[in-house]
Parts: C-alpha cells; sequence; structure tokens
C-alpha cells in the first residue's frame, strides 16, 4: 500500500468547474487529450480508432443529462469530470506497487507508470471514476493537472495552466493554489458556494465544482397596456404630438 | 513506503510554433501550431486573434486527428467503374488537368451555362466566384443558399449587417441577451466566449429554441417554441412594447425609414412604393417645417403618424403607421399567438416587459464624443443594452426571411441595433441596403466572362434573371420567381434540376466541398439515384461529368469522374478576405491568412490553386497574361498577394503597398504574406472610440469605410425595417410593370414579398396532412462537430459515434414509445428506422437529432460496420428538395423570397417498430476502399516527437 505525504508542501492545486457556464462543448476534453498524448503520460492510445467499439483513454470527459424534475423544471447539465486530486485518496493509498502517488508540494496525484502492475485496485478505489486505464500499455493513466506545462520553463509564463483551462470557450474553468485564499479559485469558491463532489467519500476533493445560478425571470411581469393609443379612425394618438427631430 | 520520482517539469514541448488559422468549422480562429519531429504536435489558440483570444473548442482542439486522418485522399483519381461504385485508378495530376481543362474548354467555347460550379463549405469565395465570372458562367455558388442565406438576406435588405459574420452583440455590455434558434452553429467560440462573460455580468440569457442543448441548457431562461413560428412570438412582443410604447422613436426617425411616406394607392403600380421628390429622394412630412421634405435631411422633424398629402394630391402615410397597424393588431397579441408558438401568453408579456426594462431603463451612456452623419457633434453614445443573436433554427423555414426580419425589426425598435449594449455591426458592415452588387448573367457568350460576379443583390423584378421567355437563366433557379432574392444560389436545387434539364441539361458540375450524394443534400436516396441515372437514348450519366474536390473520403467521392485532392488545413495558403466572408469585430476589421505549416506527404495540392491553375490552361482573362503565359504562376499564395480586385484592393487589406506600409488600399506587396507570418497570420485594426458605435451614421466610420474602400459612398445608411425591393415584386405579383411573375406563382410571390415582416405557416405544414404527419422532426449541430467532417476523427467519434432520435417523454408515453426502443419515421417524403430516446427538454411537437453522424457503410475509412454507419442515421431522406405535389408543378422546398433549403420545415410521424437487428434504415451497399488508400489503424498511439510515428 502507499501511503500519502506525511507533510504537505506550500501549494494545493486544483481546479473550479463552473456548472453555470459550461455549455459542453468538449474542448477541456480535446484539448487534453491532444496536449497529453504526447505529454507526461504518452501515448493517451485509442482502440478501435476507426473500427465499431471505438474507445480511448481520456483524462477529461464531459456528461450530459438532465436533472431536476419534467418538461421545463428539467435542467440540461453538461458536466465535466476529471481527477479531482483529492486531499486523502484512497487511489493512492490502495496501490500496492507505489505508482500512485500524491506529491507532497502541490497535492497533484500522479502515477509512476513504471512501477504501474496494471492492477486497477486505484480505479475500484475512486469514486468519480477518473482513472483510465491503458489497455494497451498496460498500465492506469490519469489528469496530471498538466504537470508538464504548469511548471514548464521552456512556455511562457502564461501558457503554464493546464490545457483544459486555457482553451475552455466559456471560461468555466479555473486553475489555481486552494491554499492561498487570496487566489481566483479561492474567491470563487467562497463568493460562488463552489463545492465538493460526493463530500461523503471523506477524500476531502482539491478540485471545486461552482452551481448552476438560478435562472432569472421576473415574475408576473407585464408593460402597461397605454391607453387610448388608437383611437377609432386607426390613428395613432399618442404618436401623432410627438415631434422627433432627425 | 513513499518517495516521488523525479519527473521532467520542462520537457521540449515543440522544436517549432507556427500559427495559422483554425478549419475545423466556420468560425475561423486564429491558432498556434506546435510541430515536434516534423509532426504536428499541439493546436491551441492563438491569444491575440480578435475572434477566439487564446480558446479554442472541442473541435479546433481535435484538429491532430483531422489532419492525419487515413480517409484522406491521396493522389487524383479517374473513374473506371459504374459511378457510385468508387472503383477508380490513380492517375498523375497532369492527366487530370488536361481532363479538366478539355471538358471545360469545350463547355466554354460552345454553352459555358453548361458548367455548374458549386463549392460547398468554400472559404475562398471571393477566388471561386470570380473564377466562374472569367470563365463566363452563372451557375456559381457556394453552400449559404442551404445553410443560412435567409440569415445573410435579411439582414442585408433591413439593417444592412446581419447575425454572426456582419455583426455581433456587444458581449461586453449587454445586459439583456436573446438568441434564437442555435444550438452550436456560428460563431463557435465568441458565442461561447460571450455568454461566459455575460454570466459573470450578470446579464440575462433566453434561448428560443425547440431543444434544450448547447447554450439553451446554460441560458436563464428557455423558450421551447414550436419550430417555425418564431416569427410569430417576435411579432407579439413587437405588439406589447407597441401597445405600451416602449419603443425608441428618437432612434426611428434618426436611423430608420420609418418616417419615410408610403403612396397610399391601392391598385396602382405605385401603392406601398416611397413618395419621392423630383430627384427621387425619398420624403417625409416634417412636422417642424410642417411641411413635406427631404427624409433624409438632418433635423427635420418627421411624422410617423398621419395621412399627408403629396404634390400630385395622393395621399401618403409614414412607413411607422403601417407597422403599428400591423402589430398592434390583436391577432398578433400575446393571447392570440401563445397556442400557435407553444408558448404561455403569461410569459410573452413578461418577456416583453423584461425587455423594455433591459432597454429603457438599464440604458447605457458612454462618456465618448462623436459625429453624425450631419457634422453634429455628440458628446454621449447612449446604448439600450439588449442583445439578439439568430442562426439555423431561424434560417431553415420556409418563413425564416420574414422571421429573421421580424427580430431585426424588434431590435431596431429598442433602439439597440449598433449602439453600446446591442448589436453591432462588424465592419465592412454595414453597407448600403441592400448591397449594391446585382447578380450578373442576363447576358452570357462563349469564351466570354461574365459581366460581373454570379451571385448579388436585386433591387426588384427588373434584376431578375430570367430568359425572354420567362425560364430561370440558372440551373438552380436563382434569381428566378421560385427564389427571386436568392443572393447566395440554391445550391440544393442543382442536381435535381440538372437531371432533370430543368430548366436545361449540364455537361459538368464541378464541385468543392460538398457531401452532396449525403449529408449535404435532401432526398439523399433521390439525389444518389439521379447522379447515377442514364439517358437511355445516349448513354451516358444524365450528368454527363462530374468533377470533385475533397480532403477527404466523403460519401461524394463516389459519384465523381475525376477526383482532385486537397490538402488538410495544416497544408495550404489561404486567405480570411474582406472580400470574401470576413472575420472581423464590432471594434475593427481584420483579415487573415492560412500558411503550410507541415507539408503533404500525399500528391495532393490545394483546391484554389488548382483552379488558378486550371483558369491559366483554360485561357481566362484574369489568370492570363496577355502573351497567354500564367499570371499566377506560384498558385494561390501568389493571387492572394498580388491580385487586385479594384485598383489597390485586393484579397488581404493589411501591409499593402510596395513597402508594406499601407493598409485597405494599396498597390500589392510582393512581401505581404510574409508581413502576416510575422504578425501571427492575421491583421487587424482597431477603429478609434469615437468610430465604433452608430456605423450607418457616424461620420468619422463612414469616412474611414470609404477611404477603405468598404462602402462607396461616405452616406448615412438609413436602415430599411419597410422594404421598398420586396413591395416592388409584391406589385408585380399584382399585375404591375412588364415583368411579372407566372399565374400560378402570383399569389405566393403577393403573400411572401411583403414590405413588413410578416409570418404564414411553414409550407411543408401547410401542404401535408398534419394528422398523417403531426410532428416537426429537426437537427441539431453537435458541439464537437462540423458536418461530416467532424464525425470521421478518431477523439471526436469516441464523443459521438451514433445518433439517436430525441422525443420528449410525454410524447413518447402518449406514442407507446419507451426509451430505447425502434421506431419509424416517415414523412412524405420517405421512411427510416431509427434508435429513439426520450428527453424533458424539447418542444413535445418535435423530434430531432444530431446532425451528420450517420455515414455511408465503408465511406470516410471507416470501418463498415462502424456504429455511424450502422446504427447513425440521416434525416435527409425524410427531407424532399421540393415542396409536396400540389399546384401546378412542384417547387423548390426553400423560402420563397431567398430560396434558402427549408431543411427545418419537415413533418412526420413516429411509430414504434420491431428492433428487428437493430442496424437504422435505409441502408446502402458499402462503398469499397480507394485505391493507395489504407484501412485505419486499430490502435492509435499517437505520440508526437515520441519516436512512434504514424
Amino acid at each position: 500500500m502507499t501511503s500519502l505525504p506525511s507533510a504537505r508542501g506550500p501549494k494545493r492545486l486544483g481546479l473550479v468547474i463552473d456548472l453555470d457556464t459550461c455549455v459542453g462543448c468538449h474542448a477541456c476534453a480535446t484539448n487534453c487529450k491532444e496536449w497529453n498524448t504526447s505529454g507526461h503520460s504518452a501515448p493517451l492510445t485509442d482502440l478501435n480508432a476507426y473500427q465499431a467499439e471505438q474507445r480511448g483513454v481520456w483524462f477529461n470527459r464531459v456528461f450530459t443529462f438532465e436533472a431536476g424534475g419534467q418538461g421545463e423544471n428539467a435542467r440540461t447539465v453538461h458536466f465535466p469530470k476529471n481527477c479531482l486530486h483529492c486531499e486523502f485518496p484512497d487511489c493512492v493509498t490502495v496501490c500496492p506497487t507505489g505508482a500512485s502517488y500524491k506529491r507532497a508540494e502541490d497535492g497533484i496525484v500522479l502515477v509512476d507508470a513504471d512501477k504501474c502492475i496494471g492492477c486497477k485496485l486505484c480505479s475500484w478505489a475512486c469514486s468519480y471514476g477518473a482513472r483510465e486505464y491503458d489497455e494497451d500499455a498496460g498500465v492506469m493513466k490519469k489528469c496530471t493537472l498538466c504537470i508538464d506545462k504548469i511548471y514548464n520553463e521552456k512556455l511562457p509564463e502564461a501558457d503554464r495552466v493546464p490545457a483544459c483551462v486555457a482553451t475552455c470557450p466559456a471560461k468555466a474553468r479555473h486553475f489555481g493554489d486552494f491554499n492561498d485564499p487570496e487566489s481566483k479559485v479561492s474567491r470563487l469558491t467562497r463568493e460562488r458556494g463552489g463545492y465538493d463532489l460526493m463530500p461523503e467519500t471523506g477524500y476531502q476533493p482539491t478540485s471545486k465544482y461552482l452551481p448552476p445560478r438560478p435562472g432569472k425571470r421576473t415574475a408576473g411581469a407585464s408593460l402597461p397596456r397605454e391607453e387610448g393609443g388608437r383611437d377609432s379612425a386607426g390613428k395613432f394618438l399618442r404618436w401623432v404630438d410627438a415631434v422627433l427631430s432627425r | 513506503m513513499r518517495h516521488e520520482p523525479a519527473i521532467d517539469l520542462s520537457p521540449d514541448v515543440h522544436d517549432e510554433v507556427k500559427y495559422t488559422t483554425c478549419y475545423m468549422c466556420a468560425c475561423r480562429c486564429g491558432i498556434k501550431v506546435h510541430l515536434k519531429d516534423g509532426m504536428v504536435r499541439y493546436i491551441e489558440g492563438n491569444p491575440n486573434h480578435p475572434i477566439n483570444k487564446g480558446v479554442l473548442c472541442g473541435k479546433g482542439s481535435s484538429g491532430i486527428m483531422q489532419h492525419y486522418s487515413p480517409a484522406r485522399l491521396k493522389k487524383p483519381l479517374k473513374r473506371v467503374g459504374p459511378r457510385g461504385e468508387a472503383k477508380f485508378e490513380e492517375i498523375e495530376w497532369e492527366e487530370a488537368l488536361q481532363i479538366a481543362t478539355k471538358w471545360l474548354g469545350n463547355i466554354r467555347a460552345t454553352d459555358p451555362r453548361k458548367l455548374a460550379f458549386f463549392t460547398g463549405r468554400d472559404q475562398s469565395q471571393s477566388l471561386t466566384g470570380w473564377w466562374a465570372t472569367q470563365y463566363g458562367t452563372p451557375n456559381f455558388a457556394a453552400h449559404g443558399g442551404f445553410c443560412s442565406v435567409n440569415m445573410a438576406a435579411a439582414g442585408l435588405y433591413t439593417i444592412g449587417g446581419s447575425f454572426w459574420e456582419f455583426g455581433e452583440p456587444d458581449w461586453d455590455r449587454a445586459r439583456y441577451f436573446m438568441i434564437f434558434g442555435v444550438a452550436e452553429d456560428h460563431d463557435s467560440n465568441p458565442i461561447k466566449t460571450g455568454m461566459g462573460k455575460l454570466k459573470a455580468n450578470g446579464a440575462k440569457i433566453v434561448s428560443v429554441n425547440p431543444i434544450r442543448t448547447g447554450y439553451s441548457a446554460i441560458a436563464d431562461e428557455w423558450v421551447g417554441i414550436r419550430p417555425g413560428t418564431d416569427g410569430l412570438f417576435v411579432m407579439a412582443l413587437i405588439h406589447e412594447l407597441l401597445h405600451a410604447d416602449k419603443i425608441d422613436t428618437d432612434y426611428l426617425v434618426r436611423y430608420t425609414n420609418l418616417g419615410w411616406l408610403v403612396i397610399d394607392a391601392p391598385g396602382t403600380a405605385e401603392h406601398g412604393l416611397f413618395a419621392r421628390d423630383k430627384e427621387g429622394n425619398p420624403l417625409s412630412y416634417d412636422k417642424a417645417g410642417k411641411k413635406l421634405a427631404d427624409a433624409r435631411l438632418p433635423d427635420i422633424a418627421p411624422a410617423l403618424v398621419g395621412r399627408y398629402k403629396l404634390a400630385d394630391r395622393r395621399v401618403a402615410v409614414p412607413a411607422f403607421q403601417l407597422l403599428a397597424e400591423r402589430y398592434m393588431d390583436e391577432r398578433y397579441s400575446p393571447d392570440a399567438v401563445a397556442a400557435t408558438c407553444g408558448i404561455d401568453a403569461g410569459d410573452i408579456r413578461r418577456l416583453a416587459a423584461e425587455l423594455a426594462h433591459a432597454a429603457f431603463q438599464e440604458t447605457i451612456e458612454l462618456d465618448v464624443e462623436w459625429t453624425d452623419w450631419a457634422g453634429r457633434k455628440h458628446d454621449k453614445i447612449i446604448g439600450r443594452p439588449v442583445a439578439m443573436h439568430a442562426m439555423r433554427g431561424i434560417s431553415a423555414h420556409t418563413n425564416g426571411f420574414h422571421t429573421c426580419r421580424a427580430i431585426h425589426t424588434l431590435q431596431v425598435l429598442l433602439g439597440s441595433v449598433e449602439c453600446p449594449g446591442g448589436f453591432r455591426f462588424k465592419p465592412p458592415f454595414p453597407k448600403p441596403i441592400p448591397p449594391a452588387q446585382k447578380p450578373a448573367g442576363k447576358t452570357y457568350a462563349p469564351n466570354t466572362p461574365l459581366g460581373g460576379a454570379p451571385l448579388g443583390f436585386v433591387n426588384g423584378p427588373e434584376d431578375l434573371l430570367l430568359e425572354e421567355d420567362g425560364t430561370p437563366v440558372r440551373i438552380d433557379k436563382a434569381f428566378s420567381w421560385d427564389a427571386p432574392i436568392s443572393a447566395h444560389g440554391l445550391m440544393h436545387m442543382v442536381i435535381t434540376n440538372a437531371w432533370k434539364g430543368d430548366p436545361y441539361p449540364i455537361d459538368t458540375l464541378f464541385m468543392y466541398m460538398a457531401n452532396m450524394s449525403w449529408n449535404s443534400t435532401m432526398n439523399t436516396k433521390g439525389v444518389m439515384e439521379m447522379l447515377t441515372d442514364i439517358d437511355h437514348e445516349t448513354g451516358a450519366y444524365k450528368i454527363p461529368h462530374i468533377i470533385y474536390s475533397d480532403a477527404y473520403f466523403s460519401e461524394m467521392v463516389a459519384y465523381a469522374d475525376l477526383i482532385l485532392p486537397d490538402t488538410t488545413y495544416l497544408e495550404r495558403w489561404d486567405c480570411i478576405s474582406l472580400l470574401d466572408r470576413p472575420i472581423c469585430e464590432a471594434d475593427g476589421p481584420a483579415d487573415a491568412i492560412r500558411q503550410p505549416v507541415v507539408e503533404p506527404d500525399r500528391d495532393v495540392r490545394a483546391f484554389q490553386t488548382v483552379l488558378i491553375d486550371l483558369g491559366a490552361r483554360l485561357g481566362l482573362p484574369g489568370m492570363t497574361n496577355e502573351d497567354g503565359t500564367a499570371k499566377y504562376p506560384g498558385g494561390y499564395p501568389d493571387y492572394i498577394a498580388n491580385h487586385e480586385r479594384a485598383p489597390g484592393i485586393g484579397p488581404l487589406a493589411g501591409w499593402r503597398g510596395k513597402d508594406g506600409t499601407e493598409q485597405g488600399r494599396g498597390a500589392p506587396n510582393p512581401d505581404q504574406l510574409q508581413a502576416y507570418i510575422e504578425h501571427e497570420c492575421f491583421w487587424h485594426h482597431e477603429l478609434k472610440p469615437s468610430e465604433r458605435f452608430y456605423k450607418f451614421a457616424n461620420r468619422d466610420y463612414l469616412d474611414f469605410a470609404q477611404r477603405m474602400g468598404f462602402i462607396g459612398h461616405a452616406e448615412q445608411i438609413v436602415l430599411q425595417i419597410y422594404s421598398e425591393p420586396l413591395q416592388k415584386f409584391k406589385l408585380a405579383a399584382e399585375g404591375h410593370g412588364d415583368i411579372q411573375p407566372p399565374d400560378d406563382m402570383r399569389e405566393r410571390i403577393r403573400t411572401a414579398f411583403d414590405p413588413l415582416p410578416v409570418w404564414y405557416k411553414p409550407y411543408e405544414e401547410e401542404m401535408v396532412d398534419t394528422t398523417e404527419f403531426p410532428l416537426h422532426a429537426l437537427t441539431q449541430r453537435p458541439m464537437i462537430m462540423y458536418h461530416s467532417w467532424g464525425s470521421q476523427n478518431a477523439w471526436l467519434r469516441q464523443i459521438l459515434g451514433r445518433n439517436k432520435l430525441y422525443i420528449s417523454t410525454v410524447k413518447a408515453a402518449e406514442l407507446g414509445i419507451a426509451d430505447g426502443d425502434w421506431v419509424r419515421v416517415t414523412s412524405h417524403n420517405g421512411s427510416i428506422k431509427v434508435q429513439a430516446k426520450t428527453m424533458e427538454g424539447v418542444n413535445p411537437d418535435t423530434v430531432w437529432t444530431w446532425n451528420a453522424i450517420g455515414k455511408r457503410s465503408g465511406s470516410w475509412n471507416l470501418a463498415p460496420d462502424a456504429p455511424e454507419a450502422k446504427k447513425g442515421f440521416l434525416l435527409n431522406h425524410l427531407i424532399s428538395e421540393l415542396l409536396p405535389p400540389g399546384g401546378k408543378r412542384r417547387i423548390t422546398n426553400s423560402d420563397p423570397v431567398t430560396g434558402q433549403a427549408a431543411w427545418f420545415d419537415l413533418m412526420v410521424r413516429v411509430e414504434k417498430c420491431e428492433a428487428g437487428d437493430e442496424v437504422s434504415e435505409p441502408q446502402f451497399p458499402e462503398i469499397g476502399r480507394l485505391p493507395g488508400m489504407e484501412p485505419g489503424p486499430d490502435i492509435v498511439r499517437f505520440n508526437a516527437g515520441g519516436g512512434k510515428k504514424k
């Protein structure tokens, strides 16, 4: 079994995902795929790529479902799902070889492919289904929070954010340090009621979801009808006297 | 045990980064392409690009798989078996070009109309249209006729711009945003980013769409309208606003023609036209001077209501009064329209109140000085922060033109067009209304260029392209009585008309990027039969020659005689030109290029370069020098840099002039493309703050636009809510003038050519028995696919590899259909068998599916049993390109004004059926693999620079 870091470093990196703004475009999923298929855990293998039963390794998947009732009361939800880099992840502690580990410095959960024996215990332990088994390579893979991008000194500083965050057209994804109360992710979590996915697991996920905002409707509003707007001769009295200059 | 392995946090990402422009949809975002060991490593958005500002959608981020697709064509092909069976032999380019030159040369020397040149999802229409002009055929169009011509034409005939490419919501300032009929399409990233901004700013978003997916899912309010009734809904909003006097009358008299006088002389040839003075100037009644005056003068006070005597004693009324009389009538009240639209009347009243509140209680004032068209200075810019956007769901109906005009009318009544927080034009728009260019083709002759561009804007019956006996000049019958204002042509009619020989047979159909034997056509099965049908007298195909250019093994490839393989978007030069479909934004014009970021590894050539080569071989005037040599021997990039459409005006506006210091106008710059490459492949000019709003009446902007060549004269562009060109067609239908419609078309023209927006029931719904076909059937474009290109992409097909028919839970229960049942869907044109899925977020009278997922077995180099072929399906089989039988002849299933294909008028019935083998129907014989094409790999271990080259 694998232990978690005994002393945690200064940072707790993670994502804020805004369910109010996500339109379900899958940009996070495919941009993640293109970065990571040639990245730290390369490749993100695709099986039956051009055949039936096509499937592959993705670190980020968007699920769409309806929730909340029937007809107009229901809501269509686009739910992007990836590793939440939990503070107490069972997926690490169940690992028999030490392949799965949580970095002390920033809390990112990674897999050391050299040690992974492909036993899949971690994927059973992860309640979020965030682990991705590469059938071809026989090892487990998962979101790295783009560790080879966010610290990459060969990239301009502005580009050192996870691919899914950089590319999100609706700006529904944010990246930062939850240990810094003034970071954007901490602030959004505070202000928008960011929540843990399935807190009952006790894993204490680092990344948070922002709930949909309530829709805006001015209940019962209607416009007053200007009486005498139209007389019996079909004239439009209120506009007759108006002198409007070009 | 625990220790952290050493990992490389700063690996080399690339050997090189090249900038270019995305082509994974029509949005045309700026991209940065990272290259490693000669392979594409990573594609990301360019943060400096005006369209996407660094973001990239799910499609754009899958460009690697598009580029390395095993469905790419590799070499020119010549058909050696029967059409439709994909039996080809590979040939050299020289042979391919000689064959094409021979066919095209013969036609040009005899009857150039016998070439029909139609270029699908072409992003180089200013080249392809010009090529058709030089060749001399009127038979040119791209795919606009089956895409969104209703939006373009309604906008250009009303406000001088249109949704998407010619205008955009003011995402930063809008407080209230209404989006009509948009699932995901056009434009992709700006809408997503804009909606994110609106949400962050606390603005309200209302989505009007029968289906709650994509943008509708995150709207504050979803209005699940019944398809084809949006126009009526909008007129009810107008009804409410007029009755409450919540309209911006100051705006109307300054910027619109609603203060112009309309002649009221029923039965005469001038009824409904504008009253004009001797010089032809439109007249208003000036309440200040108490007399008739040139309506375009500043400082007059035009009456909005009343009846006024003209000099010739006829009576005229302001256009506003006609508008108010129409929409204040009780037949447009919320209560009257609620049942038809499927929207609660109280909700309509509330939405009108919310619109009025946003426009008039949340008014924006920008402290920016500007000068109006008449030279008067203003110290503030007033904004009515209501913005709107509309696209396919409005466009694809036979009443779409008027519905779009109704939306523009609503925007204008609120004073929210081209102001802060409203809908803003993107230069080079607004343009004069309608734009000045008329369609050419009244005369055509062998070996002679056409008198102008084949597509344009008609002002009245005199501009139609009709032969002396009244038959249409064009093969698609554009600019005929079938579709007088068909500014983008009718690509969806070409094959049917050519097969019938109506109005005449053709010799060669030359197409580019248009999957016309599958998802880009109506009546797919019928069209496949037309493409293979033989004339028994001659033994030849009824459409004798088909030349097709595409980068991929699409379903259409099997039906061509000669294939000219195109490059991928990462291998080509292109220009995103102001002369074409621009990528500008409201704060300034922009254009862009594509540059090859990787070299082709196959024997393929960019279509545009091939077209210019063919032009030189044919000796077309614009493409050859006087000595007969090729004018652009360097192909498309040579043309982009050196071609001049008018003196000083070429495909690209940036870095013009010999030394590259001019913009807009200037001599060709031989180093222009290099300058673009040095500037991340785009040019963008930012307008001064004083030029950014009220562009149609802004002195500084109008002067700028004239200098740039966007408009001919720096005069105010008066918004044409009352449309005189439409009235001219109506008068013709009522028996006035020399050019009149045939008798069986009079009623249709009279109804559809109303000078103010009208609503009528979509034609198919009107014509079929709705007890037999009670449900509307639609498609939505998935966020991750751009028509059939996306659904072959190894990554994207994992996200959506098959489609189902979505039906409301309530309706399904009524019909005894359970989630997952197989159902038969039947229209007046055909029947399909598909799997159903129930959902809540769909109008109960509507069923729908994702667009262009179904594929023909064997096509696109997918395995023949791929789910796209065996489970996926198209609605296209159900949609006829012709209206249901009834009347003297079957007319195109299109908007009667513009010829816009009416995809969404489809009516069906849905019945549970046996699941059987759980394969969708119809199925067609499998298409065999092309010569030289390897099957797609089972396992893709893509790792650029990882030593495992594909």
